[in-house]
């Protein structure tokens, strides 16, 4: 048994939005995003948001995986929906783990993701690590084009590990290159050049140099640099003054996604892992008030790991989308007439939610002890009618089950962030079945018999009370169209 | 099975209000105009009432909770009043409370009013509804044409009907529904059109457009009921008696359990049945002289034809396009214009239904009377949604029918 890495996952929104949709929009404002206006970055759905990423990224890391064992969870980002309200505890009941676990928000600097994880390889017993973002941006501000949506997941314990940790190091240093408070919505940020001499390159070579020099390892050593860093040539720089060979530098993911923020460092060291052989050293490098250096040797259970999306199937997951405005309005960017049917009072009874959270949260259904029929949700009496056995039910699990579209709809009348509504009845295929919303699905690809997999997402949001319900819906099994 | 209701009550008289976009009229105001015409029809005075029902789907955007509002604008002497609610089998629930009471003896006379003030929202199509608070969680925030969709796509994949027959199947229907309507001085929609208007109208859930939704309306339906011999005592001859009232509710079984496969109602087919064995009836595509039903949406009404065994599965196209259904066809359905264009006040529908059976039946249906007027009779009502609903039936006849 061996200590480190044993899984790996990654979340990237479907929606990519192109940049030049982004520059066309705003270039009369600032002509110089139009230089800027290549590529996509990911952006989240209209019910997606840093948990529901996590939860997804910890579900493409655990693929295959006993979740029994897991001990902590920690939970980074820097755009957590709550401030008061463990948000980690949201992906505990999502993911089913026990509630005996020590589930930890670790928040606000860019490097949570790499500190997380740090902490996580610094500890016994199975930590699973999510990291996951959605950074608000200004209209035509420089980050709205430099950002993505996206998440990313490990695994860490004892067991027969993808990669171990050599060294790691971590330095504290309060450098504000930019910010966002209580007060203020936004990040602030300051001139990008200053970012990078005053910044990057005194504050992470040197962490760089003394992660080598503890895992006696020479820059020479690296053959992957995981550098997040948005300003173009910036991590070559940095690999050069740390004396990293410059074919080691990996790309940032800058053309097809944007910079994840504090989940960033984790997308792209998943990313590494999917391009790695045994023997390799991968460096990871998160940045924000000091930087995190993590160095990794890559282990022969690599070429041993279960089909998952990961970051090139999640990147190949795609939708593309040219309609800036329509990301404006996901974003509530922009006061756009909703209609009067948006004006239905979305509720929010804590209550009802704490005592039905293992259906809302959890989508467990039941299983008849008696006739085995699943269905869902559990209740009392058992729905087949030629059984109906009282209190028969064990508690089944339906997240991970494979539905097929039953019948459906594409609703035009009723409200929908994202119209039109698409929802249908999902039928399973050892059982069970619900009328449920769709997400991720375009209207063509509606189809009696489609296979559709279950995502955790925002089910409503209760503008009156600033709350966000979340539920889970149907999206297709195999991408969409595309 | 129990011996049932038929001809152990007789609709004494029967009234409802002009249905439409009533503007300028409170729903107590809808109240007493079907109720006046009622009251007259019958022949009696309002302290002879022994009990009412009050039915009301929606009653948030209107009258509010309990039966207070009916016994109010009725000024009803403290008599026992209800108020019922079965989503769109409302009307004809409130009409099964009242017979019921006169058929177990408690009442000689009884009272059904349906009401419904749905143009008081803002915005057209139905209002929202509340749905509970365990519902609103998992449910899609689903509406009536959405839910209604469903149900052309899963009856296309069972009978592999291509969806150019289906869709002109329901367009015929909707045609006819205007047609019938053109001729009713009380319904809300009044104009003709053309297949050519539902084929190329603004969709609303594929592949329900705008012609292929029913009017959002106001309006009311009254029903008093007695026993024959008190009706005759009246001096009511041609007396309408009820044959059969039947409700079939959904158990979960449809949304649950996977023996459902979406394309039809599982309640109508159970519901019609029983109410085929109340009446006595063993042929109802030869027996009944006409129907009302709930025409909600175009693709209701085609599905709606098979779950009532009067067109075979599968075949329901076919007898539409025949022209089976159409005013002048064998078996006359929504002859007065149905949901789609005399109008669906909720709570109303199902006495509107029960109103125009009994005017053609008395050969009192002017321009759009049959010829022939009809000996026996039936209205369907179904609320909710395909998966999940609540179907009313009620077969009403000639007493010596």
């Amino acid at each position: 048994m061996t200590f480190g890495v044993l899984a790996y996952g990654a979340y990237i929104p479907r929606l990519r939005l192109s940049r030049r949709s982004v520059a066309e929009a705003n270039a009369w404002l600032n002509p110089a995003l139009k230089a800027q206006g290549k590529g996509e970055r990911a952006i989240c759905n209209w019910d997606e948001d840093a948990v529901t990423m996590a939860v997804e990224a910890a579900r493409d890391a655990l693929i295959g995986r006993d979740r029994a064992s897991i001990t902590s969870l920690r939970f980074a980002s820097t755009t957590f929906p709550f401030l008061d309200r463990l948000n980690a505890g949201l992906v505990v009941k999502a993911l089913r783990l026990s509630d005996e676990i020590a589930a930890v928000d670790v928040a606000a600097t860019q490097r949570a993701g790499t500190s997380a994880l740090a902490d996580a390889l610094s500890r016994s017993g199975e930590t699973l690590v999510v990291a996951a973002e959605k950074r608000p941006a200004k209209a035509a501000s420089p980050i709205e084009m430099s950002t993505g949506d996206g998440a990313a997941s490990f695994l860490v314990g004892e067991g027969e590990p993808v990669a171990r940790l050599l060294a790691s190091v971590t330095s504290a240093v309060d450098f504000v290159d930019h910010y966002r408070t209580i007060e203020s919505e936004y990040d602030y940020q300051w001139e990008e050049r200053w970012i990078r001499d005053a910044g990057y390159l005194p504050i992470v070579p040197p962490a760089i140099a003394r992660c080598l020099e503890a895992a006696k390892m020479t820059p020479a050593d690296v053959t992957s640099f995981c550098m997040p860093a948005v300003l173009p040539r910036l991590a070559n720089t940095i690999a050069k003054a740390a004396r990293i060979p410059d074919a080691a530098v990996r790309d940032n993911l800058h053309a097809s996604c944007g910079e994840t923020g504090a989940a960033h460092p984790l997308l792209m060291l998943v990313a590494a892992l999917e391009d790695a052989k045994p023997g390799d050293r991968i460096l990871l490098v998160g940045f924000g008030q000091g930087a995190d250096a993590l160095l990794f040797e890559v282990l022969p259970a690599i070429n041993r790991q279960p089909a998952r999306l990961g970051v090139k199937g999640h990147l190949a997951r795609r939708r593309p989308e040219e309609n800036y405005s329509k990301f404006l309005a996901f974003n509530d960017m922009v006061e756009i007439e909703r209609g009067m049917r948006a004006e239905a009072d979305k509720l929010t009874p804590l209550s009802a939610l704490w005592r039905n959270a293992d259906t809302v949260t959890s989508f467990m259904g039941g299983k008849c002890a008696k006739c085995g029929t699943l269905q869902f949700p559990k209740s009392r009496i058992c729905v087949n009618p030629n059984c109906n056995g009282i209190d028969t039910q064990e508690p089944e699990p339906f997240a991970d089950k494979i539905g097929r579209i039953n019948s459906y709809t594409a609703d035009r009348l009723t409200y929908s962030p994202n119209p039109p509504a698409c929802y249908g009845m999902i039928q399973f295929e050892d059982g069970g079945r619900w009328m449920m919303d769709f997400t991720d699905i375009d209207e063509a690809d509606l189809t009696v018999g489609r296979a559709m997999k279950m995502m955790f997402r925002i089910k409503d949001i209760d503008t009156q009370r600033g709350f966000r319900r979340y539920f889970w819906k149907a999206a297709p099994a195999a991408g969409g169209r595309d | 099975m129990a011996k049932g209701i038929r001809d152990k009550v007789a609709i004494l008289g029967m009234g409802c209000s002009k249905f439409g976009e009533r503007w300028d009229m409170n729903a107590e105001d809808l109240m007493v105009e079907a109720y006046v015409e009622a009251l007259a029809d019958a022949g009696i005075e309002t302290k002879q009432i022994d009990a009412a029902w009050l039915a009301t789907a929606l009653e948030e955007q209107h009258v509010g909770k309990s039966a207070i509002p009916l016994a109010v604008a009725l000024r009803l002497p403290y008599i026992p009043v209800t108020r019922v609610e079965n989503y769109c089998a409302s009307g004809t629930e409130a009409f099964r409370g009242a017979v019921y009471a006169v058929a177990s003896g408690a009442a000689d006379i009884a009272l059904a009013l349906g009401v419904e003030k749905l143009k008081d929202t803002g915005y057209g199509g139905l209002p929202q509804r509340g749905r509970g608070t365990l519902n609103n969680m998992t449910w899609p925030n689903a509406s009536a044409p959405g839910s209604f969709a469903q149900l052309a796509a899963a009856y296309r994949a069972k009978h592999s009907s291509s969806p150019a027959d289906l869709k002109r199947a329901m367009g015929h229907i909707s045609v006819k529904s205007h047609d019938n309507g053109a001729k009713n001085p009380k319904a809300h929609l009044r104009n003709r059109i053309t297949l050519d208007t539902v084929l190329n109208a603004p969709m609303v859930a594929e592949p329900l457009g705008l012609y292929d939704c029913c009017g959002v309306s106001d309006g009311s339906a009254c029903a008093i009921v007695t026993t024959p011999d008190i009706a005759k005592g009246l001096g009511k001859r041609d007396v309408i008696t009820v044959k059969a009232l039947q409700l079939a509710v959904s158990n979960g079984t449809e949304a649950q359990h996977n023996s459902w496969d979406g394309s039809y109602f599982a309640t109508t087919r159970i519901a019609s049945k029983r109410a085929y064995q109340e009446a006595g009836i063993e042929k109802p595509r030869e027996t009944l002289n006409l129907i009302e039903v709930h025409d909600c949406f175009s693709v209701t009404e085609l599905v709606t034809m098979e779950d009532l065994h009067i067109s075979e599965e599968g075949s329901a196209i076919n007898d539409v396009l025949d022209g089976f259904y159409d005013a002048d066809g064998p078996l006359p359905c929504q002859i007065d214009g149905g949901l789609k264009c005399f109008g669906h006040p909720i709570g109303a529908s199902g006495l509107r239904m029960i109103y125009e059976l009994y005017l053609q039946m008395q050969g009192r249906a002017g321009e759009r009377q049959r010829r022939e007027p009809p000996a026996i009779g039936l209205t369907h009502n179904l609320g909710g949604f395909p998966h999940q609903n609540v179907c009313s039936i009620s077969i009403v006849g000639r007493y010596d029918a």
